[in-house]
This record gives structure tokens, sequence and C-alpha cells, in this order.
């Protein structure tokens, strides 16, 4: 039987932390992410778990910290946001590119400027293109789940990749609600011992780990990267197919809410995904045939199944809490544009709204004009301007 | 009770209304229900005005957004009445609750003509009584268990008694003056 709680969604990942025990963790407060390593270290203090506790003095440490480990064959996890990530940039590429199956538990806040302690996504899409698995989650309770499948997923062999696993901050990291965790034991069993299939200290193997590899050498190992993030989507699948026979939870790339017959639907990542599901409910009630399609992968792009749930829509709004100041949109609506594009699905208009930036707060309102103006250009076929600011 | 009860809290820095809130949620998650608790972040300074909220429902709530029309407002420190508008969207079917010594319709008057319930609570009294310090919290949840009808009163009050029976497993003695607190808040919110 499941445990029923009420946590923090900062509270739910050092609690997942916590269950797995993982041999390091390396990390450096920033708001609204400092919770979880301020809980983790109390764990480590009062012997609850046999982790080695870095107290780094940057986030650039923290992640190199956490590269060490990994390379010597231990499992490493750190947490941080924002600027916090900012400042790991150059080793988050590194951390991809020599394969070490690293767990960034990433509260977004948007990266400054202006300065801002608040939630939006430019955090984790300003590092999509690092080689990291990112998924996203809605709750504390996905954040959660998310942070013990997040292990299986990196360390797993056809894959061998770090994982960004992003929440809300302060929208879900410092909000209060009911959780089901799961016993202690299970998600020792679930996660598994990690044996590293090699280590820095093994001398009767040696290996030699990020040194410098020149042109040809180079593109060959980017390309075994690319390999290992088309191989992620089946092991995600797996994974989660297997962690929903021990919970009951559901997991997939994205989450269909009430797509079957959707006519209008909207795409949008993380908390703002549940007021959204409370709009459809409200638009189902009056008749209106809305849905919902809510990524919990970003990387890799979930692009046929993207594709394939918008494929019958008549509008459709993607949502955007980062703006990628290009002059043409938002980086989940270029992708699920592309996306529908390179999969033949031509029917649907697609419009994109940036929204929420800074932690400016989302109400239900605001989504019902979203809904409203897809339900205008469905009727009248006109989509009107494309690239559009919610609420401003 | 209604499906889902929204409520807005008004404190200053300090004053634990953040904590409040997230204990008015502890004790209706531990009647069975579905709740948030959440405070909004701005500039953290002692003494500044500052907002928390709580949804409770039998249901899941998946709204993550703050309250703008809630079914409840409570004022811990009742000089915010004067630089906050803390009726704002609050519903006539609801009530708001202030810690105050002045009575319900002293404070009516300076609402904006809030046609609502208007309660008070006089909780730094009640709480220098039974605690021998201020510490509102205890007296003002208490007073929104009354009012809200949220969850049943005995449910709350056992509920409450296990909680500090754990939280002050060390210092025992302060466990029936906290209990004190809750029952008198109860008999002594005005305006119902």
């Amino acid at each position: 039987m499941s445990i029923r709680e009420r946590l923090s969604g900062n509270e739910a990942v050092a609690t997942a932390m916590k269950q797995i025990n993982p041999d390091v963790v390396a990390a450096f407060p920033i708001t609204p992410s400092t919770e979880i390593p301020q809980y983790f270290s109390s764990f480590v203090a009062n012997g609850q778990v046999d982790t080695e506790f870095v107290a780094v003095e940057s986030e650039h440490s923290a992640m190199s910290a956490c590269i060490g480990a990994s390379a010597a064959g231990a499992r490493a996890m750190t947490a941080t946001s924002s600027n916090g990530m900012s400042l790991m940039w150059e080793m988050l590429y590194i951390a991809a590119s020599s394969r070490l199956p690293i767990v960034l538990n990433l509260v977004n806040r948007t990266v400054s400027g202006p300065l801002n302690i608040h939630n939006d996504h430019s955090d984790a899409m300003g590092a999509r293109d690092a080689g990291w698995i990112q998924l996203f989650s809605e709750t504390n309770q996905e954040a959660y789940d998310n942070a013990i499948m997040a292990v299986r997923i990196a360390e797993h062999k056809d894959v061998r990749l770090p994982v960004m696993v992003c929440q809300d901050g302060f929208i879900t990291s410092h909000a209060i609600e009911n959780i089901e965790l799961i016993e202690d034991d299970k998600v020792k069993a679930f996660v598994g011992e990690y044996k590293a299939p090699w280590s820095l200290l093994d001398p009767a193997h040696p290996v030699a780990c990020g040194p410098l590899d020149l042109q040809h050498f180079h593109y060959a190992h980017k390309r075994q990267q690319a390999e290992a993030m088309r191989n992620a989507k089946k092991v995600i699948l797996e994974v989660s197919k297997e962690f929903e026979q021990m919970t009951g939870r559901k997991y997939e790339l994205l989450e269909k809410y009430m797509m079957d017959d959707a006519e209008v639907a909207v795409v949008v990542l993380n908390s703002t995904a549940g007021t959204a599901k409370y709009v459809v409910n409200a638009l189902r009630a009056k008749g209106i045939k809305a849905g919902l399609v809510k990524p919990r992968v970003f990387r890799p792009f979930p692009v046929e199944e993207i594709a394939d749930a918008l494929k019958n829509c008549k509008a459709v709004a993607v949502m955007d809490k980062a703006d990628s100041l290009n002059a043409a949109g938002g980086p989940l609506f270029t992708e699920t544009a592309s996306a529908m594009l390179v999969r033949g699905v031509t029917g649907p208009k697609v419009i994109n709204y940036i929204y929420g930036l800074g932690g400016t707060d989302v109400r239900t309102d605001d989504i019902e004009t979203v809904y409203n103006r897809l339900l205008d250009i469905a009727s009248t076929g006109n989509v009107g301007e494309v690239y559009n600011y919610l609420g401003i | 009770m209604a499906n889902l009860t929204e409520i807005r809290w008004h404190g200053r820095g300090g004053q634990g209304a953040k904590t409040a809130a997230l204990l008015l949620a502890d004790a209706a998650f531990n009647t069975g229900l579905y709740v948030q608790g959440f405070p909004e972040y701005g500039p953290e300074r002692m003494g500044a005005p500052i907002t928390a909220y709580n949804r409770i429902s039998s249901e899941r709530i998946t709204v993550h957004s703050n309250i703008y029309e809630p079914d409840f407002v409570v004022v811990v420190d009742d000089s915010l009445i004067n630089s906050v508008p803390v009726t704002k969207g609050l519903k006539e079917t609801g009530a708001i609750i202030i810690n105050t010594t002045k009575s319900p319709d002293e404070i009516r008057e300076k609402l904006n003509g809030y046609k609502g319930k208007v309660c008070t609570i006089d909780a730094r009294t009640i709480s220098i009584d039974c605690l021998g310090k201020y510490f509102p919290n205890t007296p003002m949840l208490a007073a929104v268990i009354k009012v809200s009808g949220i969850m049943d009163e005995n449910a709350f009050l056992a509920d409450m008694e296990g909680s500090f029976k754990h939280k002050f497993a060390k210092k025992p003695e302060v466990i029936e003056g906290n209990m004190n607190a809750l029952k008198r808040s109860m008999q002594e919110v005005k305006g119902l």
C-alpha cells in the first residue's frame, strides 16, 4: 500500500532522493530549489542515507563534482534553478557527452534578467540542446515519480544520458499538496543497485574520460549521443510501464486529456496543465470539444506522438513559458509545429502563446481566453496573429 | 460542505500567516481531504504584508493559480485592513475573519461595503492567556474551522491534539495551553 502524505514539491523530490540513497549529492543552494539540498543534507546528518554530500562553492563545481563522481562509477545527483544552472552550462554538455547518468532536479525559475526569482521555463529551455533528457512535472506527485524513474532511464545501457527533472518553482515546489509515496523498500528495489559499465577508479580496466576528441571522433561521438537520445524514447516508456505496474500511475511521453474527439486543444508543460484541465472540464460541461496535450518529455521530443495527438483538431494553441526572442515563436511551439509538418499533419491551424514569464500568475480565465480564440479560429478559419503574448 | 473551499490569508511577514495556511492544510489533510497550502512570495521582509492561500476539496485539485474569489479571507493583523484590499473578490456568501479587539460592527465600517459575514476574534488575548506569548496562529486556525465549517470541529480538535503531542513531545506542558487556545477561540469568535 502506498503512503498518503502531503508534501511540497521540494519535499517530495528530497524524499525521492532519500529513498534512492545515491552515492553522491553535490549541490549549491539557489531559490527556489534550495530546500532540496537543505532537506537532503539533514537526511545525511541524521544517518538516513549514506550519501557523500559535497557542499560545493558554486553550481559549476556542483556539476563538476557530479561528473567526477559519476565517472568514478557513483550514482550522482544534484538540484538547482535558473542562474544556478546557467553557471553549470559548460559542465552540462560535458556530462551529456561523457555519457554520465547524472540526475538533476531542476526547479524551474526564470533566468535573469531582469532579476526575478519566480517561475518560467527559460532555464530548462535554454539547456534544451545540451544533450540532457528533460522530464516535466505538473504536480509534486509527478516530480517525485519522475525523480525515481529518472535514475532508471539515465542508467539504462541503451541510453546512458543525464536526466533533468523539471517542476515549477514556487507553484509546485513550495505548495503543500496531497501525494502518494512509495514504500522505501519498493523504491530501493525499483532503482536497483547501480553498476557502472566502467569506472575511473578501476585500475584493472583503465579508461579515458573526457579527453581531446578531434574532428572525426568528435562527430562520431555526437552521432552516438544522438542515437542514445533516440533510444531514450523506448526506454522511458519501458521504465514508465514498470513504474505503473508498481504504483498504478500511468506515464507516457505525453499526456492526452480529453483528446479523443477534441476540436480545439492547448499544448502546455508543467503546472499550468492542471489549471488548463479545470478549464477543459468547464468547457466540456458546456458541450465544447476542448482537449489538452501535456508533454512529459521535451527531450527527446515526442515528434510522432505529439503530431498524432493533434492531427484531428481544428485549432491548436501551443503555450510557452519561455520566449525564444526570435520574432517567430517559443521553443515548444516551433518544435510542435515542425513535428506536425514533418508528420504530414497540416489540417489544424496552430498558434503560439507566450505566457506567465517571471512567475506572472496564470488564471483559469486566462486559459479560457486561449480556448475562446481557438474556437473563433475553428469557426472562421481566420488564424490572425500566430505569435501572441497572453495577458500583455 | 461545498466541494471546493478557497481561503486567502493576509498577514505581515514574521507573523506566521504562511505557517497558519500550512497548518490548516495539514488539519484538512488529516481528515481525509485534498489540500493545497501555498504562500505568494514577494519581497520577504519582517512586517511587510504577505498573502497565503488554501484550497480544500473532497476531490483532487488541479488548478495551480492564486485565488482571486475566495470563500473566506483571514486577516492575522487588523492594521492591514487600512492598506490592503482584504475583501477584494471575497464572495458575499462567505466571510472575513479578523484578528482584532474590535467588534464585527466596528470592523465592517472599514470594509468598503462588504455585505457578507464579518467575524472577529481576539487572538492576542487568547494566546497570551493560554500560552503566555503572542502566537496568533493557533487561535486563528480554530476560528477559521469554526466559521468555515470545512471540517468537523471535534475531528479537528482530536487531530490537533495528536499533532501537538507529536510536535511538543519534549515539552508536553504546552499541549494543554494550545488545546485551550483552540477551544476558547471556537467559543469566542464573534459575528457567526
